[in-house]
């Protein structure tokens, strides 16, 4: 026990160490001009222009706000990305006639860049909120129904003899059998899903918007402020990790029954 | 007629991604009366699972008849119970909830489905294991849960594909004791498949050796050692060494066969 408790400890002061080391490099170099501190910005500047937006708002209005509406965003984007991978997953994973159909349209839709269809939600739905959850549920959506539909199919089969044999109607095997076996495909994918949700609802305001952390960052990087994006950066990033601290959870909550695998000891 | 089941010159054949067709099982020929204990062994991949996968209806017969209980295979029987090679326990399901999936599925209100399900927990001495998960147990106990799942329906045709297959000898032996007794309480006609000859003379009123590949039924053996049996003592009775002998001589030649290229009929 001891022994894991100097590891961790040493483990937790390298990373600071490095965290500091390199925030450090970076001012010092920009200070001594060595790099540009008018393209690169440097940790000072960074923060001070945090400590402004926190204090006295952003150009847009109150910060708090603007991560509002970003989050707003993305979270409707991903719950409706995520509900309408899962069903359309289940239901092409349980039927073969309706996956051999849609599998190509899938498979050619999957292909496309999805951030370009960026530009035609903003032509189509306009400046507001719409556009952006549109893109959000598109990057959403084909991860999603991509794990569901794998995860169906995967679905022991001695499994789904066994509980038709011990009595289950199809119905019952797609709700008792078919989703939970699923369920920690999804989930997985559910992880990742998030993250798109932030992407698209950020560029979707980039591409466009009156409000919003994409906004933001599309406004200093025309005032050539790199703080300004840094800045923007950080925000987003806590955003993204409190996101996947959330997931997590519910996560370790809905596979209880799981047993604990070996890498969740080490760390 | 008391046949719980008869298969009559029975063929199936299944079609190889090759595109060649490969006969499992040719002319296969075998009843079951009611209460009986009937155990086929035979080489690997000379088609045994078929026989249940018939039996339950799972698979089509391309040639012959099935009859289960008088009548003609149209889906599964509710009164036909299954016990897996591998685990097919729901894994997200306590060892209770498990035990009472097969009355749930059938429309038991839930309370006496878990009296039932507590009272054949107890029955398999499992008792204050209820809300383990199934990764919580050893493979013994598994079997016992799966063997309780099984039994609770209260089948009149019990199908076994190899259930103790993966169980190390000691705990084998016990959980063939377990199920003889579990057995001589209820009236089921068994159908079990093997490759362990001395498991099949062990538990078995008749014992049926198939050929390699396709199957067929090589020879029939009956079992005359009297009941109760126990089964880590019977395999020392002259009377079983000798059956078991004339089994291996039988089996040994199709075992040999069974290496040499397997007879494809091309489609």
């Amino acid at each position: 026990m001891k022994d894991g408790r100097s590891r961790k400890t040493l483990v937790l002061s390298l990373r600071v160490g490095i965290f500091v080391v390199f925030l450090g490099a970076w001012e010092a170099a920009a200070r001594l001009h060595v790099i540009d501190s008018f393209f690169f910005a440097m940790p000072s500047t960074i923060a001070q222009q945090l400590w402004t937006w926190i204090t006295e708002g952003t150009s847009q209005g109150p910060l708090l706000g603007e991560i509002a509406v970003t989050l707003e965003e993305t979270v409707l984007g991903f719950l409706i990305g995520a509900l309408l991978g899962v069903v359309c997953g289940i239901v092409l994973g349980r039927d073969k006639l309706l996956s051999d159909v849609f599998s190509v349209y899938i498979k050619v839709a999957n292909s496309i860049p999805r951030i370009v269809l960026g530009s035609i939600f903003v032509i189509a739905l306009g400046l507001g909120m719409q556009s952006k959850v549109a893109l959000a549920v598109v990057m959403v959506f084909f991860v999603v129904f991509a794990n569901a539909f794998q995860g169906v199919r995967e679905a022991d089969r001695a499994l789904i003899a066994n509980a038709r044999i011990l009595g289950a109607s199809p119905l019952q095997v797609t709700t008792t059998v078919i989703i939970p076996a699923a369920t920690s495909w999804i989930l997985a994918s559910l992880h990742v899903s998030f993250g798109f949700a932030l992407v698209g609802a950020v560029v979707g305001e980039f591409l466009g918007a009156r409000h919003g952390l994409g906004l933001l960052i599309a406004t200093e990087q025309g005032l050539f402020s790199p703080a300004g994006v840094f800045a923007a950066m950080i925000v987003l990033a806590v955003v993204a990790l409190a996101a996947d601290g959330i997931l997590s959870w519910a996560e370790s909550h809905l596979l209880k029954w799981r047993p604990p695998s070996f890498s969740d000891v080490g760390a | 007629m008391s046949a719980m089941i008869e298969l009559i010159d029975v063929s199936r054949r299944f079609v190889t991604p090759a595109g060649t067709t490969l006969t499992a099982l040719r002319d296969f020929t075998l009843t079951v009366g009611r209460g009986e204990f009937v155990a086929i062994v035979g080489p690997t991949g000379c088609g045994k699972s078929t026989t249940l996968n018939l039996i339950t209806g799972i698979a089509k017969a391309d040639d012959g008849t099935v009859h289960v209980m008088g009548k003609v295979v149209d889906g599964i029987d509710p009164r036909i119970g299954f016990v897996f090679q591998s685990d097919a326990l729901f894994p997200w399901h306590s060892v209770l909830r498990n035990v009472a999936a097969g009355p749930l599925y059938r429309g038991v209100a839930k309370k006496e489905a878990y009296d039932r399900a507590r009272a054949w927990v107890v029955r398999v001495g499992l008792a204050g294991f209820e809300h383990h998960y199934p990764h919580q147990l050893s493979g013994g106990m598994r079997k016992r849960v799966a063997l309780a799942q099984t039994f609770i329906n209260n089948p009149e045709i019990l199908l076994m594909d190899e259930p103790f297959s993966a169980l190390d000898v000691q705990t084998r032996v016990v959980m063939q004791d377990e199920l003889l007794s579990i057995w001589s309480q209820s009236n089921a006609a068994v159908v079990f498949v093997t490759h362990d000859i001395d498991e099949a003379i062990g538990l078995a009123d008749r014992v049926c050796v198939l050929t390699a590949g396709p199957g067929t039924v090589k020879s029939v053996y009956d079992i005359p050692l009297p009941r109760p049996r126990h089964i880590a003592e019977i395999r020392y009775d002259p009377q079983f060494i000798s059956i078991s002998k004339r089994i291996w001589e039988d089996l040994r030649e199709e075992v040999q066969m069974s290496y040499s290229p397997k007879e494809l009929v091309v489609a």
